[in-house]
């Protein structure tokens, strides 16, 4: 039998089975719609002030600061979209990276097509940003600062607590895109001065279609999908009770205790990897860094004169998933903008380089057979431009 | 228990919750990743779009996964007022739509939109005169629902697509959330509607699951933008455990639909003539085809709504104030008010919705609560 492993867990993670069951729970006894007024609805009135207790706590929120959102991409498009609108009056320039996710970046794009100037701030070879870079750009224009907790392709950390100082006495928001980050670290939005920040179930082994925006109160725009006055008037849409009630179990199985011993289990897998391949003289480069400070989660390596496209697929056939980039540029295989950011559009590390992401499953074996298989397929390949030869 | 609350949401049905698990479970890839784990979720996604497209007798490429009605609301709203504003800022609604299209039209108003809302006669009906009198060279947008939500009155949205035949530049956006299932499809996908906005869990698929029908070449910006999913049209990561439910409770819900819809007009005629001979009761929807075969709103004279609603809990049956969506909200139901029903006896009103799993002895035991209660209520006034 061939095995069958996951190493795409920044794409997506399959759901754990206590979200399963506990969505199963409500799913089957608690369907009431949270905003009608007989006992099926305060049940699930109370599951959902539950739910936004626990994951408010998760980042150090108040209750009524946490709104729950179809997921990472409408809870960006919100934060930038409406802050663009709420605050045109006051300036039109926003500040983000060049390495943003795409729920970042297009509505930037749209924003730019009708009037707003926006620095892309550049990243180095790690994937980093600077702080005099960012100092540099920010001016008395500037409404919105949008800058990632932690990047979804290399894990490079942006300097968020730093950023968020500067921005103390500063009129722009900030917001930041924790869909990768959220799983992994603990965040404290008060102690870092964030203003709004973004997350998605799904990455962390919870349900599809379900997220939160933190807006911090005093932080006011208009909602950004209008109808019925559920979350507070601030997200229209009958509360998806049983998946909002999935994502806080989800978050209730990654105390901080649970997140640091992940970011060390997943830095031990780069290392064995890093060995690994060493030991079999695979000629690769890590893209970005090994430190302990990044995302663990996510591991980008340069296995040089081997496409992206070829080793992905042979490692697709032995029953390894990894990725070429981010699953969300919609099977797309065009050069990630976060290595080209990073290398230059000349380097051949943007089409030389493959995504391994670990998750919740993974095992020590997974990564054993990871190696074992990308040697193979080196050697394979190299033989066989030799013969050609 | 009696649930007689549909209108607002509907339990999942048990079949539709094994395909949800049994997908979050074996296919939990995302579509858009190229190894096998995310072309078993794309095989998927696809058999599922098609799934509903065959249904609705339209292509599979017309049908986007949404967030639900809500989100397909806001969007074919804002996306077309985006998309098309260089044409014109002129928007015909009505004044009896729910929350999801008022709302974002009413944020268009204020971004400089021009937005004419149609009135509606007694039976909360709008004309189609009134409509072609509305219509400008910088109309842009008419959006109008297949079912009122909180009264059940089918709007002629047939007869809307005949005259808008004349006027191809404009985009029809109907919102059919309440119409699913109902006998309706062949007036909501009539030759001219560009948009129409669904929400699975109105028909028994989970919540977080919806999709818009969007006719092939009918331009509109995205609301969600970000990794291109949906060809472009609304990012994010699919939901695809819930999108294979919705497709399958789509399929269930559509099953024997002309029964369906004839067993739900029994249960309805059944309440509607037993409540009609009570002096005090004045029913605002119709018993007969021209309004929704599931939706009964009425109202007890000098008994707040909210009151009937509780008294009827304690017998173990769910109605409601007309919409869930505004049930917290004081304010008295926006489709009443627009057919001039006098505002004292409006927030007396009441709704019962129903739907295919309901039963005549439902109706029955509801018959024999009611006159229980009016009885009480008939003291005390």
């Amino acid at each position: 039998m061939v095995k069958e492993i996951y190493l795409d867990n920044a794409a997506t993670t399959p759901i754990s089975k206590e979200v399963l069951a506990d969505m199963n729970d409500k799913l089957k006894n608690v369907y009431g719609n949270a905003s009608t007024l007989y006992q099926l609805g305060r049940n699930s009135k109370r599951i959902l002030d539950r739910s936004r207790h626990i994951i408010a706590q998760s980042i150090n929120a108040d209750d009524n600061e946490i709104v729950f959102t179809s997921g990472g991409t409408e809870s960006d498009n919100t934060a930038i979209m409406q802050t663009a609108l709420a605050r045109k009056k006051l300036g039109n320039h926003i500040i983000t990276t060049s390495i943003e996710h795409e729920a970042v970046l297009k509505p930037l794009k749209y924003l730019e097509n009708h009037g707003f100037r926006v620095t892309y701030l550049p990243v180095d070879s790690k994937g980093n940003i600077s702080l005099s870079d960012f100092k540099k750009a920010l001016d008395d224009d500037t409404i919105l600062v949008t800058i990632m907790t932690g990047n979804n392709e290399v894990g490079s950390r942006m300097p968020i607590h730093e950023i968020g100082e500067i921005l103390k006495n500063h009129q722009a928001w900030f917001h930041t895109d924790a869909v990768q980050a959220y799983g992994l670290l603990d965040i404290d939005v008060k102690k870092d001065h964030i203003d709004m920040l973004s997350t998605s179930a799904h990455k962390l082994n919870g349900p599809k279609m379900v997220g939160f925006l933190y807006r911090r109160n005093g932080i006011n725009y208009p909602s950004f999908i209008k109808g019925g006055d559920q979350e507070s008037k601030r997200r229209a849409g009958t509360e998806n009770v049983p998946g909002i009630s999935g994502f806080a179990t989800a978050v209730k199985n990654l105390p901080s205790t649970e997140k640091k011993h992940r970011q060390d289990v997943y830095y031990q897998y780069k290392k064995e990897i890093i060995d690994g391949l060493k030991k079999n003289q695979i000629d690769f480069e890590i893209n970005g860094e090994l430190n302990r400070h990044n995302l663990q989660h996510v591991f980008n390596i340069w296995i040089k004169g081997i496409s992206t496209y070829v080793m992905q697929a042979n490692l697709d056939l032995a029953g390894i998933a990894v990725s070429g980039g981010s699953a969300c540029t919609a099977g797309s295989i065009a050069p990630s903008h976060v290595l080209t950011a990073m290398y230059g559009t000349k380097s051949p590390r943007i089409s030389q380089s493959i995504r391994i992401s670990f998750g919740r499953y993974t095992t020590e074996s997974d990564i054993q057979f990871l190696i074992k298989n990308i040697a193979k397929i080196v050697k394979q390949i190299k033989k066989r431009k030799q013969e050609e030869v | 228990m009696i649930y007689f609350d549909n209108s607002a949401t509907t339990k999942i049905n048990s079949g539709v919750l094994d395909t949800y698990n049994k997908v979050s479970q074996n296919i939990w890839g995302n579509p858009s990743s190229l190894h096998q784990f995310g072309s078993e979720a794309h095989n998927l996604l696809t058999q599922s779009r098609m799934q509903i497209a065959k249904l609705l007798n339209v292509s599979p490429g017309e049908i986007l996964f949404t967030s639900g009605g809500t989100e397909g609301d806001n969007w074919a709203i804002k996306g077309t007022a985006m998309i098309k504003r260089k044409f014109g800022n002129h928007i015909i609604t009505t004044s009896v739509e729910h929350a999801a299209v008022h709302n974002p039209v009413e944020q268009l108003k204020k971004l400089g939109f021009e937005i004419t809302y149609l009135p509606v006669d007694k039976n909360g009906r709008v004309s189609v005169e009134d409509l072609k009198k509305a219509i400008r060279p910088t109309t842009i947008l008419v959006s109008i629902m297949a079912v009122n939500n909180e009264i059940g009155t089918i709007e002629p949205v047939k007869a809307i697509g005949e005259l808008l035949k004349k006027y191809p530049k404009i985009t029809y956006h109907i919102d059919a959330i309440q119409g699913v299932a109902k006998g309706l499809e062949n007036i909501i996908f009539n030759d001219r509607v560009d948009l129409v906005s669904f929400s699975g869990h109105k028909f028994h698929a989970p919540r977080g699951t919806g999709f818009n029908y969007k006719r092939d070449g009918k331009k509109i910006a995205p609301l969600m933008a970000g990794g291109g999913q949906e060809r472009g049209l609304r990012s994010g990561t699919e939901n695809l455990p819930g999108i294979a439910a919705m497709a399958k409770a789509f399929r269930l819900v559509m099953t024997n639909e002309d029964e369906k819809v004839r067993h739900q007009r029994q249960i309805k005629s059944e309440i509607f003539n037993h409540i009609k001979k009570f002096p005090n009761v004045i029913i605002f929807s119709k018993n007969d085809d021209t309004f929704a075969p599931h939706i009964l709103c009425f109202a007890i004279k000098g008994v707040r709504g909210e009151t009937v609603v509780h008294a009827f809990e304690k017998y173990g049956i769910y109605i409601s104030t007309t919409s869930a969506c505004s049930s917290r909200d004081q304010s008295v139901t926006s489709t009443l008010s627009s057919m001039h029903v006098d505002s004292s006896i409006a927030e007396d009103a009441v709704r019962i919705s129903l739907d295919e799993n309901n039963t005549i002895e439902e109706a029955k035991k509801f018959n024999q609560v009611f006159d229980q209660l009016y009885q009480q209520f008939s003291k005390l006034s």
